[in-house]
């Protein structure tokens, strides 16, 4: 009965997005699709994030759903829908909202001064009389994290409570899809990594991240949700390292401590000189955390991209069949990769963990 | 390098974003799930750990069961030896009841016949010499009737009387 309120309520939601849909689309000038194609350009605006969730092109209309702008200016909270700049992205709409005017560039929103009309730009193409406000827009990446975030919710809470109703806690339905995967989180990572006798207390968080990434990961590949690249943007898996990183000093112990500043079973002035390594050491983990995840999903981004792109460079058809042949096994690879980069990120995790909370045995 | 640098209101729905999606998971999601995976490990834990038990007892009840035959078994063995005796027994102890009673009888009656055999010879004897004289008399009277008789019988003693 739940479920089906559920259901009634995503659908509810999937139709307004669409009805808003509906007021975005908007006309594109002529002269956009006589420009020379330019791969680096359309890559870098996939896998950069973006003010609007771009769907489809219909009949030189851009399709796409708007979101909200939400700024942080001079005058206080400003917002507006992101619609109203009509698919510009290089200065010329301008916004007014709450007594300052607005332009977006390159997918950054810039405040014009006060006196000026028009942006203006340097050698560099930098704009010389705006400034870029505080800036936290609901950006397509944070719509698809909700996206993603609605998905666990339904997934987990459902599983959670097919238990609640099953005797003896047989899983039934998605649960028994997902035991495995929680047992595994919890037999393969959280056990070996952290030990026995303390890994509970971090499950919740390693099985968060795990799924997080891993939802995420997938929702990059799917071609429709393709501008989404969530876990390919480096704000996003720094936020993420940035939490390892404050669990893992946070539950550090004495012995964890001693092994960074004064290393034990070591000479003297072998211990001073590995001091400043270990401290380095404590922030290069969990940067190694964020590049890794950043890089391989990116990359991963930037091949399939690039291979299809191929077409266009060469304006052949006949490339088309090598190209999609080589972009499709890139994509397989990719959906492996979803899988380990989450693992990876969630081992490491785990491992910082465990080194962290780790008893002295010498 | 638009790339690499990290922007601000991602960082900061990313951050919140997670830290609810952890909280609300942490109390929905992962306690049941982990509730529940843990409480059945421990159920199917304790079911193994009972049915060794149970096997276990049942070993020690079927060894049991195997002394109880066994001794059952020897006691019965025991019980039929001793009826086997008792009979054997009893027929010997009869047998020898019986030789001896005949024994008996035997006795006696070879005792009995003998007294009658002595008593029946007795009888005869007496009537043997009863018989005798009467006929020694009744032969003499014969012998004696006449004159002459009397005369030669005399004669006749004489006869061997051999004055010498």
């Amino acid at each position: 009965m739940k479920l089906n309120i559920l259901k009634t309520a995503l659908l509810s939601i999937l139709f307004l997005t669409i009805s808003f849909v509906g007021f975005a689309s908007n006309e594109k000038g002529k002269n956009d699709q006589e420009t020379e194609f330019n791969p680096q350009e359309m890559i870098l605006h996939h896998v950069k994030d973006a003010h609007s969730f771009h769907l489809w092109e219909w009949h030189e209309k851009s399709v796409s759903i708007p979101l909200p702008i939400i700024l942080w200016t001079n005058n206080g909270l400003t917002t507006f829908m992101s619609s109203k700049f009509h698919h510009d992205d290089s200065g010329k709409v301008i916004v007014e909202a709450n007594g300052g005017k607005f332009v977006k560039l390159h997918e950054k929103i810039y405040q014009l001064n006060t006196d000026a009309i028009v942006i203006a730009f340097d050698k560099e193409h930098h704009p010389t009389n705006a400034v870029k406000p505080l800036d936290i827009s609901v950006t397509r990446n944070v719509f698809m994290m909700w996206v993603s975030v609605i998905v666990l919710l339904l997934i987990f809470i459902i599983s959670a409570r097919s238990y609640r109703k099953s005797e003896n806690n047989i899983p039934k339905g998605i649960a028994s899809f997902i035991e495995p995967l929680v047992i595994f989180v919890r037999d393969d990572i959280g056990i070996p990594m952290i030990g026995a006798k303390k890994y509970k207390k971090y499950m919740p968080y390693l099985l968060t991240i795990f799924f997080f990434i891993w939802i995420n990961n997938i929702f990059g590949l799917i071609p429709i949700l393709n501008g989404a690249n969530l876990s390919g943007n480096i704000a996003f898996t720094m936020t993420l390292a940035v939490f390892t990183f404050i669990i893992t000093t946070l539950s550090g112990n004495k012995n964890y401590w001693k092994h960074i500043f004064w290393m034990p079973g070591v000479p003297v002035p072998m211990k001073i000189f590995l001091a400043p390594i270990e401290l380095i050491g404590m922030f290069v983990k969990p940067i190694s955390l964020m590049i890794r995840l950043f890089a391989n999903i990116t990359a991963g981004h930037i091949i399939v991209l690039a291979l299809m792109s191929l077409i266009f460079v060469f304006k052949s058809v006949a490339v088309a069949p090598v190209s999609i042949a080589f972009s499709l096994f890139i994509a397989v690879i990719e959906i492996i990769v979803t899988a380990i980069q989450a693992y990876i990120f969630t081992v490491l995790s785990a491992l910082y963990f465990g080194m962290a909370t780790e008893e002295e045995h010498h | 390098m638009d790339l690499v640098t990290p922007g601000f209101g991602l960082i900061f729905w990313t951050a919140i974003t997670f830290l609810f999606l952890l909280l609300i998971l942490k109390k929905f999601a992962w306690k049941p799930i982990l509730d529940a995976v843990s409480e059945r490990e421990e159920g199917i834990k304790d079911a193994l750990g009972e049915a060794e038990k149970a096997r276990g007892e049942m070993l020690n009840l079927k060894s049991a069961n195997e002394q109880i035959l066994k001794e059952a078994r020897a006691e019965r063995e025991l019980l039929l030896k001793d009826a086997r005796d008792i009979k054997n027994k009893m027929i010997a102890d009869a047998k020898e009841d019986a030789q001896e009673q005949a024994n008996k009888m035997i006795t006696q009656a070879r005792e009995s016949i003998h007294n009658e055999k002595q008593a029946a010879i007795t009888e005869l004897r007496n009537q043997v010499a009863e018989l005798s004289i009467g006929i020694a008399k009744k032969v003499m009277q014969s012998e004696l009737s006449s004159e002459e008789k009397q005369v030669a019988l005399i004669e006749n003693m004489l006869k061997d009387i051999s004055l010498k």
